[in-house]
């Protein structure tokens, strides 16, 4: 071992604090993934070559496509960061090259992986993001002109086939760089697939109706009572029993959300998994009559729905919940000044909210803005989840 | 030396899908494939099959799968029928024992890959009940006693559409790779795998035009990979040059599956009042 080869301390170092980046910016990286990640490196598995230890380190680390976007952008960060010394670099390049064994964690150690502490870590990484702003152009050049630094030969095809882009070799923080996973994440608005996808988690499964299945553990029970004598049952099969009512504010404060209303409505619409699935439109707050078109026509009372509509039946509701006080909590409050209504929009929703067993608010406005007195008010009745893929998850799991 | 998977002639995997695979060899561990419909989740283990010259074993979960299913089912019915009317010797269990493709995998004495195929339909619960199994590569079989250890680890791939989430105990122990939908460039040498003798403009053409379709807003349905290569097919079967292709769409209905999508096709084209 030559002196210039880093000592397995330093390169151990090296990739527990780039695991520990990664674990910063919330990947849920456990111990079990730094394992699996160090037993890839100590098989040699990386070779002399970035790209490939970029496609490996991901496919170890990472567990979903959502966190993609955050992996490259946490690889551009540190492996083309000016921040980090150059020695640094050059350490890393000769350790890819000539793989030694990886540092094995003590228990204590990886104890302390399991719960360390995460705003430490945040705070880190977003005073380092900050000084990676200033100097994001320097480091990018860096890159460009090291022809011996490990961001030259990545990207190459062993087998010759072109993967997107010109022929040449793409370095492994240039792809990341590129952020081709931006539209997987999920804090991000939602596109009607998603939504779906999301709304088949509420799936629940039950067996009711015609018996068309047979059903093995009976058909053996009955059989030996009747002393052997082959004796055949039947069960209906697994269906899904969800219903699901989803009430929705139109116009004014929703203007600017409606192309997003929109798409949850036809992704709820779309799917076909519900035994039951109902919509209704309102305007600003639930009062005495929902609507069943959208431009607040055909309308059906409040009351009429919750007979009509049975306590197991789950309810969603979408609104921003935005509007003066007094629209919410006054008799005769209502937006229109033609309504008259005598009980106040927050009784109604308490109503509502009494009458279903499960319930959640889909607010498109984001989470920071939620102070508003009256949002405050609605999210005390309803639990209320933003308007995106994560809180869309959060509000299925309050509806299991 | 490890064994090196790099594609086949007929699948073209990108650099992280290969050391993904890789990974998952020299690990012994189960690869999660997950991405969108028609980007070739499923031909992977058939490339990895061709490629490593091992035996593949399917299993397609369906909506009713239960763990179980994939290592063995104990046929009660058959038993109970035979007491009755056949001529078996019915105290010998291990007739009715019929093993899964995972079963099959851990019994068999040679190295080879089990598919997973779909485990997203299954229930919630499906993919924590098989945890064990793919950890330790063993199980009984309760009915006779029998305990069956893989002596090759098999290469477990596990594919997913993402209709649900995975259980995280279970991801943890997965080598994942997400499949991005391919770019122009390497949609094009897909395509020539498929189609080797077809004029290269034609497919240039035609690669645009289905990027061009692909890339309208709010389709409920982009067409993939798979539509393409069909598309293409028909083009050349119905005698399409790719002049033709700079003006209109034709086979239309191989690429669009729904409705919807063509009435946004057409709002789209009359907005941009060309085509």
């Amino acid at each position: 071992m030559s002196a210039a080869i880093p000592s397995p301390p330093q390169a151990g170092r090296l990739f527990l604090e780039f695991f520990y980046l990664v674990r910063s910016v919330g990947i849920p990286a456990s111990s079990r993934e730094w394992l699996m990640f160090s037993e890839a490196l100590e098989k040699g598995l990386v070779a002399a070559d970035l790209y490939r230890f970029y496609a490996i380190a991901r496919a170890t680390l990472v567990k979903s496509e959502q966190h993609y976007d955050l992996f490259d952008q946490c690889f551009t960060h540190y492996f083309a960061g000016a921040d980090k010394p150059r020695a640094f670099q050059k350490a890393l390049d000769q350790w890819l090259q000539t793989p030694i064994e990886m540092p094995q964690l003590s228990e204590d150690q990886l104890a302390l992986l399991e719960k360390h502490d995460l705003e430490t870590l945040q705070k880190m990484f977003e005073e380092r993001l900050a000084e990676q702003n200033e100097r994001h152009d320097g480091g990018n050049k860096w890159i460009g002109t090291g022809g011996t630094s490990p961001f030259g030969h990545g990207g190459q095809n062993p087998a010759g086939i072109r993967v997107g882009g010109a022929g040449g070799g793409r370095s492994a923080v240039q792809i990341a760089a590129k952020r081709r996973f931006r539209s997987y994440r999920n804090d991000l608005v939602l596109d009607t697939r998603q939504i779906g996808m999301a709304l088949r988690k509420l799936r629940r499964l039950g067996r009711e109706g015609a018996r068309t299945e047979i059903d093995i553990d009976e058909t053996i029970s009955a059989t030996a009572k009747n002393a052997g004598d082959l004796d055949i049952c039947f069960a209906p099969p697994r269906e899904n029993r969800l219903k699901v009512c989803l009430l929705m504010d139109v116009g004014g404060s929703m203007d600017p959300f409606a192309r997003l209303v929109s798409q949850l409505f036809s992704a709820a619409h779309q799917a076909t998994h519900f035994r039951e699935f109902h919509s209704f439109y309102f305007h600003n707050c639930i009062y005495e009559e929902v609507y069943r078109h959208a431009h607040l026509k055909d309308g059906m009372s409040t009351v009429e729905l919750m007979r009509w509509l049975q306590p197991e039946t789950r309810l969603i509701v979408v609104g921003d919940a935005h509007m003066a006080p007094y629209e919410l909590v006054s008799v005769y409050g209502a937006i229109d000044y033609w309504h008259q209504n005598e009980t106040s929009g927050l009784d109604w929703l308490k109503r509502l909210d009494g009458h279903f067993n499960k319930c959640a608010w889909l607010n498109p406005i984001q989470k920071r803005y939620w102070g508003h007195p009256t949002i405050r008010m609605v999210s005390e009745v309803f639990p209320m989840h933003e308007l995106t893929l994560k809180g869309l998850e959060g509000a299925i799991s309050d509806l299991h | 030396m490890f064994t090196n998977f790099t594609g086949t002639e007929n699948y073209i995997a990108s650099i992280e899908l290969r050391e993904a695979v890789n990974v998952a060899l020299a690990l012994e561990r189960p690869l999660l494939i997950k991405g969108e419909p028609g980007t070739g989740k499923t031909l992977l283990a058939e490339a990895v099959r061709d490629a490593l010259k091992r035996p593949l074993h399917t299993w397609h979960v369906k909506s009713t799968s239960r763990a179980q299913d994939g290592l063995y089912v104990y046929d009660a019915v058959q038993r109970l029928h035979d007491s009755r009317f056949g001529d078996k010797d019915v105290g010998d269990i291990r007739q009715y024992i019929r093993f899964g493709a995972l079963g099959q995998a851990f019994v068999n004495e040679e190295e080879s890959i089990v598919l997973i195929d779909e485990i997203d339909k299954a229930d919630l619960e499906f993919p924590n009940d098989l945890l064990h199994e793919l950890d330790k590569m063993a199980f009984t079989v309760l009915e006779t006693g029998d305990n069956h250890v893989a002596q090759h680890r098999p290469l477990v791939i596990i594919t997913s559409n993402n209709e649900k989430e995975l259980p995280d105990a279970f991801l943890r122990r997965c080598i994942f790779h997400f499949i991005a939908f391919p770019d122009e460039d390497l949609m094009a040498d897909i395509v020539r795998v498929h189609h080797p003798k077809v004029k290269q403009t034609l497919i240039d053409e035609a690669i645009a035009r289905f990027y061009w379709l692909r890339n309208i807003p709010d389709l409920r349905k982009a067409p993939s990979t798979s539509e393409l290569i069909d598309w293409i097919s028909a083009l050349i079967k119905g005698g399409v040059t790719e002049d033709e292709l700079a003006h209109r769409v034709p086979f239309l209905g191989t690429l669009l599956k729904k409705e919807q999508d063509l009435d946004t096709l057409e709002r789209f084209k009359n907005r941009r009042g060309r085509m």
